[in-house]
């Protein structure tokens, strides 16, 4: 049965591009603009994979992933951040929040499978 | 004494994989995969071994190692033949052993593709059907296309169960 | 022979009761600060007790659960662990659980609800505290291949922070990846961390890997594989050169039986593999020689010609001895494992032994040496455990506590001699004769020779042991080594004497391969019989021969009266000489037993290399192996044992005259 991979993104290019390359790879894929809808995408269904980027209005990456730990439902679902180089605090507090690890932008599509390789079964 | 070629489990050529030795027994012409045939020897000494089954004429030393030695005519229930210097032994590897096939001659290698073998009709020549793969027919001959491993079977080489 | 064991049934579950207070008293006095050396040690016989004596009546439950409550106790009591409050805990609710399950087991019913986890504890409980940080990982066995393949080893250990679950990082995906870095080979769990059920936090991981693991990738690109779960985990990641590599197998683990880890394949010694190039080369020289003589050949050369031959001949002979000896392999090879053996096994049974190896230097062919392992493993245990008594009792019968075990090995005209003497108390004749009766396998009144009496220990189910040593529990019985040894065409035979000390002594031949032999003629065939199973050959009055009631046909030699066997009737094979007083009948003697073999005649005296018929045919009863004679034929090899089995039956089958 397919994977669920919830992307939550502000920007909607890069929302197209991993949509694109995850669906290409048989995942089927939510869409998020910001922290909120992704939570709104979240209170329907069941993911298997939520991707986030960290800098985004209404709510952002950070609050997403504490917001994402603290539900039942959520429990154990790896969580990717979309990070820059000069992040690396901001790794550090996504880490904390409790996501499982991240992918640094610009990436190439076939990097973004490989580091999702490794955190699914 | 012919070296026919090894089979080491590993096809290098598809082609081999429909290749026959044929043998005669009596006026029917058999065949069994090139793959299987390890040699052909001619006649050799064989000892008795005890409590065997009845076509299971005994062991031979085949350079060194002793195997044993299935006389194919009385596998198949034909008429018995005197067993001398004429004879011919077929070395065939079945599994991990090797056995000899006491037959009365070998005639050829032929190449035989699988779309001309059809299912074995039903011969009354006592060769039991479990052990044919098929027939096929080779200009005006018919050959009867063994399966060496149903053959020289687990009966034949394995220990009678205690 | 049936023994309808359920009148002692009761009896069982009294003791057993009986058993289970005497546990719980010691475990309260352990819980109160006793520091009494001998408590650890009575509670775990109590228990032990249990559990021998329930294997007896089929109860496997309390059988399992004992056998783990035995494992606990010891280990407390070879002071590998602590007895913490935590244990006691442990094991007084195990006893409350053993109550109960002794209850359902009489009774009936069904095992109690707390059995499986009390069970578990009992095996978390005996964890040992976490090794300190610098002490080397451990692997399993199951690495050996790796460790000797060519890329370069890592050591990996791998403690994940313990939030790694709630971080949505599942550890297995982690090994999942070191493994397709290459040919990984194990992951040996750590669960030193691991507490007890009732406190474990399903969402926390308490687990650490260290991983074993060949590649040719770096230790960077190794490191990159953890980068999302560095924070709070540790990390050690260490690279081995090929030797250091080597130094990480364990030995070699005591073969598992015949049929178990048999390498297909040998390291020899280049020098071995030098001098045989030598004789080949050499040979071949000696052979052009003959060549050349028989090409131009006139009466007169004829002692060239013999002396080409004998050339040949000697070359040949050194080569088969040096071909030979690329298979040979030191004993001390399977010696290694003993002194370490001889260590627990005192520790663990309370007595003071001292091991002594002799003739490690010993070469023995190489299948030989794998197995004698386990049988002289087995000859080890029983002397500590029958044989060697406690410190105590050898000081009190005035000799040193301390009990001595000797190994040793030695060449001795073309065999091997394995000798294993102790100095504990001796085999008593009254109590295996006693033994034997009970066994049924000897009359009350029968007179039995010291030989006899020693050849009853080697009858299968023998054990004079007052408890059942569950040492021994893997069913090697002393006619299991009897057996293994006759496999190898050896032979096993022991000398005792009470209070003084036994002396099990084995004899194998130098090579599987070679036999010398007499070969033998009935009718066309000829047959081979090793030399070493003959005792004499006759030519049978008619006086001798007689047929006894369920015996069949029996020749009387020197008062005794052997069965006799027409192997030409055995094999099937016509011949004109079936009067045995005009043939040959060869006594042959297999453990004991000796039997009477009509042959048409003997053709003389020969070495034969042994060929197996099994390779490509199958066992056939009587039938030891083949040979290649020197015509060119194959001659078939007899088994004296399998022709004494054949004699067994003979009463029934037409083999009766």
């Amino acid at each position: 049965m397919a994977k669920t991979v919830l992307i939550v993104d502000d920007s909607t290019s890069i929302r197209h591009v991993v949509s694109y390359t995850l669906k290409q790879a048989g995942f089927t894929v939510l869409e998020g603009a910001n922290g909120q809808e992704g939570l709104a995408q979240l209170d329907g269904q069941k993911v298997d994979l939520i991707v986030t980027d960290l800098n985004m209005p209404v709510m952002d990456g950070i609050a997403f992933i504490q917001n994402v730990r603290s539900r039942p439902a959520c429990k154990g679902v790896p969580v990717l951040m979309l990070t820059t180089e000069s992040q690396d605090s901001k790794k550090q507090e996504g880490k904390a929040a409790g996501a499982t690890g991240w992918i640094v932008k610009p990436f190439h599509p076939e990097k973004l499978l490989a580091v999702i390789a490794r955190v699914l079964p | 004494m012919q070296t026919l070629g090894t089979a080491t489990g590993q096809l290098s050529n598809n082609e081999q994989a429909n290749q026959y030795l044929t043998f005669t027994l009596g006026a029917e012409e058999y065949g069994i995969e090139i793959l299987k045939v390890q040699e052909i020897k001619g006649y050799s000494a064989i000892t008795h071994i005890p409590n065997a089954p009845p076509h299971v004429k005994g062991v031979m030393n085949l350079r060194g190692t002793v195997i044993p030695v299935v006389d194919l005519r009385r596998k198949f229930s034909m008429e018995l033949v005197e067993f001398n210097k004429f004879s011919v032994i077929i070395v065939v590897m079945v599994g991990e052993k090797v056995a000899g096939l006491v037959v009365d001659a070998v005639s050829d290698v032929l190449d035989i593709d699988s779309a001309s073998v059809r299912p074995a009709p039903d011969f009354g020549s006592g060769a039991d059907t479990r052990f044919i793969r098929g027939v096929a027919s080779m200009g005006e001959k018919l050959v009867v296309l063994l399966d060496i491993d149903r053959l020289v079977t687990e009966e034949d080489v394995a220990a009678p169960a205690a | 022979m049936q023994v309808d064991l359920s009148r002692f049934r009761e009896t069982f579950f009294q003791e057993a009761a009986e058993h289970l207070a005497e546990m719980e008293t010691g475990l309260l006095r352990l819980e109160q600060g006793s520091s009494d050396p001998e408590l650890l040690n009575s509670i775990f016989r109590a228990a032990h007790s249990i559990k021998g004596a329930s294997g007896m009546f089929g109860l496997e439950d309390v059988a399992r659960f004992t056998h783990a409550l035995e494992g606990l106790l010891d280990r407390l009591r070879s002071a590998k662990i602590e007895p913490t409050p935590q244990r006691t805990d442990v094991l007084l609710e195990a006893c409350d659980v053993l109550r109960d399950l002794l209850a359902t087991s009489a009774s009936g019913g069904p095992v109690p609800e707390r059995m499986e986890s009390a069970l578990a504890n009992l095996y978390i409980a005996q964890r040992a505290v976490p090794p300190p940080a610098d002490e080397p990982l451990r692997i399993r066995t199951v690495a050996r291949e790796v460790v000797l393949a060519h890329a370069p080893v890592y050591r990996v250990h791998f403690k994940p922070a313990p939030e790694i679950f709630i971080q949505g990082m599942d550890p297995l995906l982690l090994l999942r990846d070191l493994a397709g870095l290459g040919e990984s080979a194990v992951a040996d769990v750590d669960l030193t961390e691991l507490p007890l059920l009732a406190d474990l936090d399903p969402e926390r991981c308490y687990l650490a890997w260290n991983v074993c693991l060949s590649t040719a990738k770096s230790t960077e690109e190794i490191r990159d594989l953890f980068a999302f779960v560095e924070d709070g985990a540790q990390i050690r990641i260490e690279a081995e050169t090929a030797d250091k590599a080597e130094a990480l197998i364990p030995p070699p683990v005591a073969a598992a039986g015949l049929a178990g880890s048999r390498e297909a394949s040998i390291r020899v010694s280049t020098g071995k593999i030098d001098k045989l190039i030598d004789l080949v080369g050499e040979l071949v020289i000696a052979q052009s020689m003959a060549k050349e003589v028989v090409g131009n050949f006139s009466l007169s050369r004829l002692g060239q010609l013999q002396e080409a031959v004998a050339d040949m001949d000697r070359h040949l002979r050194e080569l088969q001895e040096r071909v030979m000896g690329v298979r040979m392999l030191p004993i001390g090879h399977i010696f290694g494992r003993f002194p370490r053996l001889v260590r627990d096994l005192s520790i663990q049974l309370g007595k003071e032994v001292r091991l002594q190896l002799e003739g490690e230097e010993t070469e023995l062919d190489k299948n030989v040496v794998e197995h004698m392992a386990d049988p002289l493993t087995h000859l080890i245990r029983n002397a500590i455990d029958h044989g060697i008594e406690t410190a105590e009792e050898r000081r009190r019968n005035g000799k040193p506590g301390e009990g001595s075990i000797r190994l040793s090995a030695s060449h001795q005209a073309g065999s091997v001699i394995i000798e294993i003497s102790d100095d504990g108390r001796g085999l008593d004749a009254e109590s295996i004769r006693r033994k034997a009766v009970e066994r049924g396998l000897v009359a009350p009144t029968d007179t039995l020779s010291e030989a006899h009496l020693h050849s009853l220990i080697f009858a299968p189910g023998f054990s004079t042991a007052q408890q059942v040593s569950d040492l021994s529990g893997r069913g090697v019985g002393m006619d299991v080594v009897k057996r293994n040894v006759e496999m190898l065409n050896g032979s096993v035979s022991l000398e005792t004497q009470p209070e003084r000390g036994t002396t099990v002594r084995i004899k194998l031949p130098l090579t599987l391969a070679i036999l010398d032999g007499l070969s033998l003629q009935v009718g066309s065939e000829t047959y081979i019989l090793p030399l070493a199973s003959i005792i004499e050959s006759i030519r049978p009055g008619r006086a001798q021969l007689s047929t006894m009631a369920g015996q069949g046909e029996v020749i009387l030699v020197r008062g005794e009266a052997l069965p006799l066997i027409r192997l030409h009737r055995l094999f099937g094979v016509p011949t004109r000489v079936v009067d045995p007083c005009r043939g040959l009948t060869v006594i042959v003697e297999h453990s004991g037993h000796r039997l009477a073999l009509l042959v048409d005649e003997l053709l003389g005296q020969q070495q034969v290399v042994i060929k197996s018929l099994e390779a490509n045919y199958h066992k056939v009863e009587g039938v030891l192996g083949a040979t290649i004679l020197g015509n060119g034929r194959a001659a078939l090899i007899l088994d004296v044992a399998g022709l004494a089995q054949i004699a067994r039956r003979a009463s029934h089958t037409e083999l009766v005259a």
